[in-house]
């Protein structure tokens, strides 16, 4: 479809323009960043079928380790976040084969109390800063020639891999595997007769999205310098919830949108309404499951098919 | 004095108690949870909330109005499960015959919305609540000096423990609300006002959260997140109990309070996460839980 072409054509200008608007392009990195994370989420929830409530312990898990490895065995960036990402998948085929043995609301809340023993251990080990979290990681040379130090370096970097994760998440899930995956999410018990390996798709697709989760934690820590013990933390783990279906649960450009909004919201809202936030959040949260529930996205897509 | 593995055997004893009594707050959270997932189909995320608004209504109660500890055990709950009931009928009324993973959300966002109430209203600093008259003092049991109003607590959570197992599987009230789980249109056909029934359902499991509430209010710093962690833990009692059973949630509760506090005495660091480790294992060997049916 050429339209959908030249959409994505003008959607990248305006991405890579970014810089030259004078947007503060920290918060734009911190949003992609969080678009990451909402997208593996969504690869998770939208196409495998699978809540996971604790999500932020993938995404918190790799910003400490991409951390650590920075500040204190001196890796450099391109390494550290490869590092990261591979902590969460690693991470995320432990809790992944923990959760997968149970369904639907199970294994929501299996995931949420093991993602709370991955914040009790980040809370205890040595290697977090305990209350503190990992402050003033460096963002180093790119592959040993690409300073990242300056903002717009860092942009175009985070920009690329953003890209890459989106192309990464289209091509899984209209590979055969995203076709099986979707047929388990449909009805998990006839692909189990059609004799497809169902846990082992599953499981496939808990490592893939603690790995997205991953590398949006990693670059996070890059792009802000810190990672701190709210990575980690149950509220981000609902915060990614929140994206993902305002978005659009199971659309490729809601979780971005998604996290747009509520990235936005966090930065300026509490001008607004003061402490107020928790309470906007938690509105939207019922105000989209009772009357949303399709997304933004999800919503603009069904008036367009119904055109 | 004895000893085992080298503990004072009254180190054990005592511990074990404690964790008995934190074992009986499990126990009355993860009832409320079971009997609104069992009748319902929900699974309250908001309990936690709805627990630390007990507490602060007991102390509102007791502040603002001069409402003891007494009668605060009593309207605590029934105010807090007819915000509840109201919940119930206005939100998640509509989401019956969706996905349970939309009540699930749904309730996720009544906590926040609870929560960060409570916070603007009170405070994030805690607040603590009187030992009522009568319960303070200690009882000597031997091995240790038992506060008397930790002793009342044990009690008092067996005694709403049981009568609400009783409740629903004794009486003619329970038999209505678990026909309604299992064919609401043929109980309907009956003449059976099911829609009040599952309002009565909710209202009841969110007072027990209350209940618990105000149990604690006395013995923890009442804050508006006092039941944050917590829900989690029982979510994971839950899980390990298995979600169908009444009596598995009163059982696994008391059961892990126990192991928690066992954990203490021998490695103090692991008891933040013993429950969660516990839960895994349950998976690995019996995903269905220690009392679920598959």
């Amino acid at each position: 479809m050429p339209t959908r072409a030249l959409l994505y054509l003008v959607g990248a200008l305006g991405a890579a323009a970014i810089p030259l608007t004078g947007i503060y392009p920290v918060f734009v990195m911190k949003l992609l960043c969080f678009a990451i994370f909402a997208c593996s989420f969504n690869l998770l929830l939208g196409f495998g079928g699978m809540l996971s409530f604790g999500h932020a312990a993938f995404f918190g898990t790799a910003a400490y380790t991409t951390g650590w490895l920075v500040a204190e065995r001196h890796w450099g960036p391109g390494a550290a976040i490869g590092g990261g990402a591979l902590a969460a998948a690693a991470l995320g085929l432990v809790i992944g084969g923990l959760a997968i043995r149970r369904q639907g609301i199970y294994l929501a809340m299996v995931t949420l109390a093991l993602a709370q023993l991955v914040y009790f251990v980040c809370l205890e080990a040595p290697f977090t800063g305990g209350e503190n979290g990992l402050q003033g990681v460096a963002r180093g040379t790119l592959f040993g020639f690409l300073p990242l130090q300056s903002d717009i370096a860092m942009y175009y970097f985070v920009l690329c891999l953003f890209a890459a994760t989106l192309a990464a998440i289209m091509r899984i899930v209209h590979s055969p595997f995203g076709r099986v995956l979707e047929a388990i999410r449909e009805n998990e018990s006839r692909a189990i007769s059609l004799g497809y390996a169902v846990k082992r798709y599953k499981l496939l697709a808990f490592v893939l999205s603690a790995a997205l989760a991953g590398l949006g934690g990693s670059l996070k820590t890059l792009v802000l310098g810190f990672a701190t013990l709210s990575d980690v933390s149950q509220s981000t783990s609902g915060e990614v919830i929140l994206m993902t279906l305002l978005g659009g649960i199971g659309t490729f450009f809601g979780p971005v949108l998604g996290a747009g909004i509520v990235v936005s919201l966090q930065e300026y809202l509490s001008e607004l309404v003061g402490g107020w936030v928790m309470v906007v959040i938690g509105a939207i949260f019922v105000a989209c499951v009772l009357s949303f529930r399709r997304g933004i996205v999800g919503t603009i897509l069904r008036l367009r098919m119904r055109r | 004095m004895t000893e085992i593995f080298g503990i004072p055997l009254a180190a054990i004893l005592g511990q074990l108690m404690l964790g008995l009594v934190n074992g009986a707050f499990y126990a009355l959270l993860s009832l409320g949870l079971a009997v609104i997932f069992g009748l319902m189909g929900v699974v309250n995320f908001a309990h936690g909330a709805f627990y630390a608004l007990g507490s602060f209504a007991a102390l509102v109660g007791m502040q603002r109005l001069g409402i003891g500890y007494w009668p605060g055990l009593l309207l605590a709950p029934l105010a807090v499960g007819l915000l509840g009931m109201l919940i119930e009928r206005l939100w998640l009324r509509r989401l019956y015959g969706l996905d349970p993973l939309y009540g699930l959300l749904l309730t996720f966002g009544v906590a926040l919305i609870i929560e960060g109430v409570l916070q603007q209203v009170f405070g994030a600093s805690g607040q603590s609540y009187p030992v009522p008259d009568g319960l303070q003092g200690v009882v000597n049991l031997g091995f240790m000096f038992l506060p008397r109003y930790r002793a009342w607590v044990i009690v008092a959570s067996l005694a709403v423990c049981f009568g609400t197992w009783f409740l629903i599987e004794r009486t003619r009230l329970g038999a209505r609300l678990r026909a309604a789980r299992e064919n609401a249109p043929l109980l309907q056909s009956f003449g059976v006002n099911v829609p009040l029934l599952l309002t009565l359902t909710y209202g009841g499991g969110v007072a027990l959260a209350a209940l618990a509430g105000v149990l604690a209010a006395p013995v923890i710093l009442v804050t508006p997140h006092m039941g944050q962690s917590l829900v989690t833990v029982v979510f994971a009692v839950v899980v390990i109990g298995g979600m169908g059973s009444i009596l598995g949630a009163i059982a696994s509760g008391l059961l892990l309070g126990l192991i928690e506090g066992l954990t203490k005495v021998i490695y103090p660091e692991a008891s933040n996460i013993v429950v969660f480790l516990i839960m895994a294992l349950v998976l690995i060997v019996r995903p269905a839980g220690l009392f679920g049916r598959e």
